[in-house]
């Protein structure tokens, strides 16, 4: 069986925000353990950043789509958007910042971590850019607690 | 504000005041640490304790705060919580900040690192 949800919310920076909160607190309700939702808040508060700060950057803000399919083994995350698509429709490879003790202060990165943490935290990613959308997925492996 | 700030042991120890150091947030901190560590010692402990979330941009704006600190002075982070933790951790930042779990072990002569 597929326990589903789904949210939707204006892709502002504030909005952003009450939405994630609100997805957080259904997954807990879901059963799925504490330590694992913070994984999936972590990556899919990158994923929805992108969306306010990139997808909607030069078109009039619209909104964030949220949909939570949950499989009794894993958990998959939908995020929809109308706004532009991943420059020539392809996610970004998301490197590891290349920092240790030794790095001048004034190298240190500011940015570029939300596509390596999306990607460490998941298992696997699917996008599809359709007519006038994105549809990006985010899926995490679940063990349920109840 | 989302800050406070006071001294202890010779160090400005500034606690953060919100829940969530995320996007909607970030501009303010960064800003609200400039501010508050314009002058002051050499030494800023930034207490994370009442943080429970943070993302890359409250992450850029902490490497951001201690940029603006300059050569001299340093930025040392107390009370991680657990997902503030891992998001250090992760991102290999840990590498680059000294790390204390308390404010208390942050001001122990015995575990200060230098």
């Amino acid at each position: 069986m597929v326990d589903s949800f789904a949210c939707s919310f204006r892709a502002t920076e504030l909005d952003a925000r009450r939405g994630i909160v609100s997805v957080v607190e259904r997954l807990k309700e879901m059963g799925i353990p504490n330590t694992r939702v913070d994984e999936v808040q972590i990556a899919l508060a990158e994923a929805v950043n992108n969306v306010v700060e990139h997808a909607y950057a030069e078109t009039a803000t619209g909104d964030v789509l949220i949909r939570c399919n949950l499989h009794p083994d894993r958990l998959w995350v939908e995020i929809r958007d109308a706004g532009a698509p991943f420059p020539a429709s392809k996610l970004p490879e998301g490197r590891a910042v290349d920092v240790n003790t030794d790095t001048p202060l004034e190298d240190l990165p500011e940015g570029g971590f939300g596509w390596f943490l999306i990607r460490e935290l998941t298992s696997d990613i699917q996008y599809q850019r359709n007519m006038d959308n994105n549809q990006l997925s985010l899926c995490f492996e679940i063990q349920l607690t109840n | 504000m989302s800050l406070t700030s006071t001294e202890a042991d010779g160090a400005q120890v500034v606690t953060v005041n919100a829940q969530r150091i995320d996007a909607a947030m970030a501009i303010q901190f960064k800003e609200d640490m400039r501010t508050e560590t314009e002058a002051g010692p050499k030494r800023v402990i930034l207490d994370l304790s009442r943080v429970d979330f943070i993302d890359s941009s409250g992450l850029g704006a902490i490497v951001a705060a201690m940029k603006q600190l300059g050569k001299e002075r340093k930025l040392d982070l107390a009370g991680l919580t657990p997902m503030v933790d891992k998001v250090f951790r992760l991102t290999r930042m840990d590498t680059v900040f000294n790390l204390y779990d308390t404010l208390q072990d942050a001001l122990d002569p015995e575990h200060v690192e230098n």
